[in-house]
Order: structure tokens, then sequence, then C-alpha cells
């Protein structure tokens, strides 16, 4: 299970200033754990309490995973898991 | 159809069938239609879906004392809410500020001068939750300014829960999805909460623009924002789309059905198309209703109109779309 993981700006420094980053697994969960083996630090960015910062948005394949089953969303082979911080419209 | 005044005129937009872009519109084969429905919210007196929070904020500040003639109003915004106000403020009495981040269409610029109204330029990298930071100060700084704040006055959910959404289950009462774009969160928590409880299984499906990186360009995490009108049980699914998508979606709409609209409803018929096809491959019938925010006008001089997709997407990184 091989998927690309975009890193938002504000977490580069984390990922060696590396924009998408490979990683694996079959749940969102998997990846984020797989993703803190190879770069440390950046499960706590994203993760307390064992759900999502308030302020971070994550969608697998252009859904928020929030509506999908949280940390437990399934991630398919060749998926894409996207991070972004929480920003305004209107 | 007659109004004493531009202001009564709001609302009351048309909802119009797609029959082109509907995966499929007759049902045919015993299998059932799936339809897309436009709902056309740039038919309101400045041209976009903002003009329903607007006038509602402003009348209910005025009903509760709030707001008194010639009072200034300040609010943080990407264009659509300013332009909105300013034309109430002008003819209502009041002044308005609006706080608008500097990477928005030179078109929305112009409106809002137009329309008398002053504005305060934000940084582009923080987009619009440094607009809201900004503005938050500045309320601070003037006690006497009466800011509505769009992101949080339930008001702006309210016009759409007595206006939007009555209005779309009038016309189409069969309706199975709903879609919008989220910013404020206005539109989908008032629609969506009144659709919810008046249609059984109906889905609420919300789609945001996801801008090139310049606006999240924050220094820390815990600059992110999210709208205090925001609640998450309203929605069933939550979509982010790209220019590119929202583009080709939007050039979609006009070549095949005529719809001259505005960038971000293109990432809202992306969605829609999203949702239809599902429930096409699942056999289930639906009518699905999108909202149509504005027309394109606004929106000429971002090149999203003109050149390649590929051009536009460039064209559009780090502007403010939607």
């Amino acid at each position: 299970m091989s998927v690309t993981v975009s890193i938002p700006t504000i977490l580069r420094p984390l990922t060696g200033d590396q924009k998408r980053v490979p990683a694996s697994g079959a749940t969102l969960g998997a990846v984020i754990d797989d993703l803190e083996t190879r770069h440390a630090g950046l499960r706590d960015r994203l993760i307390s309490d064992g759900a999502l910062h308030r302020f971070v948005n994550v969608y697998v394949d252009d859904e928020d995973v929030r509506f999908t089953g949280g940390l437990d969303t399934p991630v398919a082979d060749g998926g894409t898991v996207t991070v972004l911080p929480a920003v305004a419209g209107g | 159809m007659r109004f004493d005044s531009l202001l009564d005129s709001l609302g009351g937009t048309p909802l119009v069938g797609l029959p082109r872009l509907s995966p499929r519109w007759e049902d045919a084969d015993g299998a059932p239609h799936v339809r897309l429905w436009a709902k056309l919210e740039d038919r309101n007196p400045t041209g976009s879906i903002k003009d329903r929070p607007a006038l509602r904020m402003i009348t209910e500040a005025e009903d509760e004392g709030r707001l008194r003639p010639g009072d200034t109003i300040l609010e943080p915004t990407s264009g659509n809410t300013g332009i909105s106000l300013a034309m109430a403020a002008k003819l209502k009495g009041y002044r308005l500020v609006c706080v608008m981040p500097e990477n928005t269409s030179a078109e929305r610029r112009q409106l809002l001068t137009m329309y008398g109204a002053e504005i305060i330029s934000s940084p582009a990298a923080g987009g619009s939750n440094r607009a809201v930071a900004e503005a938050k100060k500045l309320a601070a700084e003037h006690p006497d300014w009466v800011m509505l704040y769009q992101y949080g006055n339930p008001a702006n959910a309210r016009a759409h829960y007595t206006g939007t959404g009555p209005e779309l289950l009038a016309d189409l009462p069969e309706i199975t999805h709903f879609v919008a774009g989220l910013g404020t969160t206005g539109t989908l928590m008032g629609t969506g909460r009144f659709l919810r409880e008046n249609v059984p299984g109906v889905q609420i499906v919300a789609a945001e623009p996801r801008y090139g990186e310049l606006v999240y360009g924050l220094r820390n995490l815990d600059e992110g924002f999210v709208p205090e009108l925001y609640d998450e049980s309203v929605l069933t699914r939550r979509f982010s789309v790209g220019s590119y998508d929202a583009v080709r979606r939007m050039r979609q709409l006009i070549d095949d059905e005529g719809i001259f609209a505005g960038v971000s409803t293109g990432g809202v018929l992306h969605a829609a198309l999203g949702a239809a096809n599902k429930a096409l491959a699942a056999g289930e019938r639906a009518d699905v209703a999108f909202v149509v925010a504005d027309a394109g006008w606004k929106y000429l001089s971002t090149g999203a109109y003109d050149g390649t997709l590929e051009d536009a997407e460039d064209a559009l990184d780090g502007q403010l779309w939607a």
C-alpha cells in the first residue's frame, strides 16, 4: 500500500522541505504512524488525544476524513492524502 | 415582478435543470433519473448569494438596536459579502470599512470602491484568516464600529434557513442532495439544517476551495480558523476542490448549459457531479441541487476564463478565487 502525502508549507521543516512524501498503510492512522517513523514529530502536529487537531484538515482522495471514518478512513494503493491548515472563506 | 426597492428584490432565485450535464436526465430502461439543478444566486441585487446574509445581518442588528443611522460597519471579507454590505450601507446611510486580502480580484475592489466602501488590505499570505484577525484587531481599537462578523453571526445561517432552504424545498420537493461552497459555512449550515428537518435522508455536501500554497502560508497551525458558525453534524460529506477542477467544471457549465458562473461554482459543480455519479453507479434516483454563488463577471481578469486549463491553474495560483 503506497500513498502520496501532501505536506503544507508550515509542516515542511519536518519533511526536509519536501512537498510530497511517500508513505504506506491501509488506513489514515496507519499512514500517519508510518510517516512518524520517517519524519519524527509529524504525528504530534496532526493528532492529539487520538483525534485530528481542530485546525488541521486531512483529505483522502480529496474527501475530508472527518466524514469518512477519521483515522480509520481506508486509503487505497496509489491514493493521495492531503494535509492543510483550516482557512476561512467568504 | 415588481418591488418597491432593490433591497426588496432579494431572493426568490431561479432553480434551473441541467439536462446536458446531468448523468441521466430521464428515467430510462428501468433506471431512475439522476438530475442536477442549479440555484442561480447571481440573480440577487448585487449578483451573489451574499446579499442574503449581508442584508439579514444588517436588519437584525438594526432591530436589536446594535446598528444606528450613521454608524460605521466593519467586516472581514474576500469580496462578495463586502459588495453586498456596501450596497445596503449606501442605501441605508452607513459607512463601511472592509478588511480584504490583497490577493482578490481587481473587479471586487472596483465594485466596493464604486459603492463607497473603504478597503483595508490584509496580507496575501494567510488569506482570509489574516483578514479576520486584522478586523478583530480593528474592532478592538474602534469600539464604536459595528462588526457584523459573517463567520460567527447566526443571522448569516438564518438567512438561508428562512430563505434559500424553503425556496429549494418549494421548487424541488424531491431533493436528495444539496451541494454548496464552504466559506463562512452559513449557506450550508442554514440551508442544510432546514432541509434535514424537512427531507428525510437528504445529503448535505460541502465543496471547499483548495487554493495555492500562499493562502495556507500561516506562521503556525494555531493561526488556522474554523468559523464559529460551523457545525460538522449538519454535513454529510466535505470535498476539497482545487483550481484545475473548478475551472474545468466552470467552463463545462458554460459549454454545455450556457451558464456563466464564477470559479467557485465550478468547484461546487465538481462535488455535485461526484455525488450524482455515486447515485448513478448505485442505481438510485437523485435530484442534486447546487448553488451558483455568483456569475463570472468579477473574475474575468483572473485568467480563469481564457487559455488552457493549465494556464488558468497557473494564473489562479495564490489568488482567492472563491
